[in-house]
């Protein structure tokens, strides 16, 4: 247990020494200051719309519009933190001659892999959180619109991260830093192709785009529990403005049930099993 | 006693290269064991092997008893890789309380400052690594090996950086190992140290063992030298013993002889004879 929290907080450490968390927390208040703004904006662009589109709550569609576009840029920028505070854990620090030292030492290489992924899953985890928080409350400040659900999506968001953590986590036993970073950027474009494709089906009521959009979605989880997320924004809407909601960009979205969750777990349980396991039988 | 390191049979294969074929070898406590060889002869995966690092396809190592690898053989070895790094933003004291956690030492400060002190970086205690030059870096890695005083000592070229004085400081640091009974198998291209310091050297080449023995033993016989009023003449085959008859002889046959030298050929010239083509 000691040498789990010293491995963590090494990798924290290294985080905070190159100033990652810095630049991290800059671009993170631009990242808000801006959607502030837009928030701002396109609430006072619809004032009086209410009047004008009989039945639909302008307001309620600007704010699950504007907090599911949020979602969206936090789930994004927890993704390049987690893929950069893991790409280099395993193969990167080793040809650096980082990994070498410690890995001599009385500590198992399973408890250094779950160190640097619990130490980075709940970093970027408390960060989605935070950040949606603030774009929450900063939504409901400047449009009065507060979501249906407030604890899913952030556990939602958390959880997807968290899911990003161990695939980059399991790629870096594999693969070279860059080639890894690459690989976890596409994997999660590729997720998110499969959110919109849903979207298409949906619009388009083709049952084959929808399956297509469905099987990605389990393959990859992540993109499951963001949309889950995304629909709790607006889980009680119904009538006119529901369907208002749903033709939007960030409407439309899958409930994957109550399975997903413990379909999660089970998922990070076999990439961190198989991540363990390749990193045990690895020459370094 | 139980060997600090004991391997048997050792082979490793990456796909169809054999970097290691059967290599068996002891190290007993506190002995100074040198392991010389050219590139890509094997030395650093039998090292490597031997703290964790890669497993081997066969054969096996064990450290003060325990498998290489097990949590019990990583807390009786200390390690220097041959490329290796620390953090550049931690301080040489930092890298010390690191590894004591790690290896679960209690030596606390006292061991860091003791430790600092041997290698020569008393003064640099809390220098950021990555303001030190490549030298006090090797000192530190050697210094990090040593944290939780283990029974053997890995080194893999821990002198390659290292300007005559660090060598000198390394030289000095492996003879106080050696009278603290702590077992080192050094790991090095530099023959002349080996030679200084080691009480048992093996030569790989290709894989293999293809010498062992103390320097002394490596080191063959290469004749005597007499020196004489007719010059100097050399009797190529004879040894040590031989010298007193054969100054007995010059001198009844009327020569007059002023010094006598018993040659040895050097641990290079033996090592050059036993890897053959590959030390070019």
């Amino acid at each position: 247990m000691n040498a789990a929290r010293t491995i963590a907080r090494l990798g924290l450490q290294e985080a905070v020494r190159r100033r990652v968390f810095l630049i991290v927390a800059l671009l993170t208040i631009a990242y808000l200051v801006l959607y502030g703004l837009g928030t701002w904006q396109a609430f006072k662009s619809t004032e009086g719309a209410s009047q004008q589109f009989r039945g639909i709550e302008a307001d309620v569609v600007a704010g699950a519009t504007l907090l599911g576009l949020n979602m969206f840029g936090t789930l994004f920028l927890g993704t390049i933190l987690a893929v950069f505070l893991t790409l280099g854990a395993v193969r990167g620090d080793a040809e650096r001659g980082l990994l070498q030292p410690l890995l001599v030492r009385p500590v198992p290489r399973r408890t250094l892999l779950a160190a640097r992924y619990v130490s980075s899953a709940l970093v970027c985890g408390a960060y989605v959180i935070v950040v949606f928080l603030i774009a929450t409350v900063t939504t409901w400040a400047l449009g009065g619109w507060w979501p249906d659900r407030i604890v899913e999506p952030a556990l939602g968001l958390a959880a997807a991260v968290a899911i990003l953590c161990a695939l980059s986590l399991a790629g870096s036993v594999f693969l070279a830093s860059t080639a890894n970073g690459i690989a976890i950027f596409m994997v999660f474009g590729a997720g998110l192709v499969a959110g919109l494709l849903g979207q298409i089906g949906e619009a388009l009521s083709s049952d084959t785009l929808s399956d297509v959009a469905t099987t990605a979605s389990w393959v990859l989880p992540f993109e499951a529990l963001y949309q889950s997320a995304l629909g709790a924004l607006t889980a009680d809407t119904v009538g006119f403005t529901r369907l208002a909601i749903d033709l939007g960009p960030f409407g439309g979205a899958e409930d994957f049930g109550p399975l997903l969750w413990p379909y999660a777990i089970a998922y990070l349980a076999v990439v961190g099993f198989l991540a363990q396991r390749a990193f045990a039988r690895r020459d370094l | 006693m139980t060997p600090a390191l004991a391997v048997t049979d050792l082979r490793k294969s990456y796909g169809r290269t054999e970097a290691l074929r059967g290599v068996a070898l002891e190290v007993a406590p506190g002995e100074l064991f040198g392991l010389l060889g050219p590139n890509g002869a094997g030395k650093s995966t039998l090292v490597k092997i031997a703290c964790g690092l890669v497993r081997p396809t066969t054969g096996s190592a064990m450290i003060a008893g325990a498998p290489a690898g097990s949590l019990a053989a990583q807390r009786a070895l200390g390690y220097l890789a041959e490329l290796f790094r620390f953090p550049e933003w931690q301080s040489a004291d930092e890298v010390l309380a690191l590894h004591q956690r790690l290896a679960e030492s209690g030596g606390g400060t006292a061991e860091r400052g003791e430790l600092l002190e041997l290698v020569g970086l008393a003064e640099a205690r809390d220098r950021p690594v990555g303001q030190m030059s490549k030298g006090m870096q090797q000192r530190l890695g050697i210094a990090q090996a040593m944290i939780g005083s283990p029974k053997l000592l890995l080194l893999d070229e821990p002198t390659s950086a290292l300007d005559p004085a660090g060598r000198r400081t390394v030289r000095r640091l492996l003879e106080e190992l050696r009278s603290r009974g702590v077992a080192v198998l050094l790991n090095s291209h530099l023959l002349s140290e080996v030679e200084l310091v080691c009480d048992r050297v093996a030569i790989i080449a290709r894989g293999e063992v293809v010498s062992a023995g103390t320097p002394a033993e490596l080191s063959k016989p290469g004749g005597v030298e007499v020196e004489t009023a007719a010059g100097t003449r050399v009797f190529a085959d004879a040894g040590r013993e031989d010298a007193p008859r054969i100054v007995r002889e010059l001198v009844a046959a009327g020569e007059e002889v002023y010094g006598v030298r018993v040659l040895r050929s050097s641990l290079e010239d033996t090592y050059l004879e036993a890897v053959g083509t590959d030390a070019r």
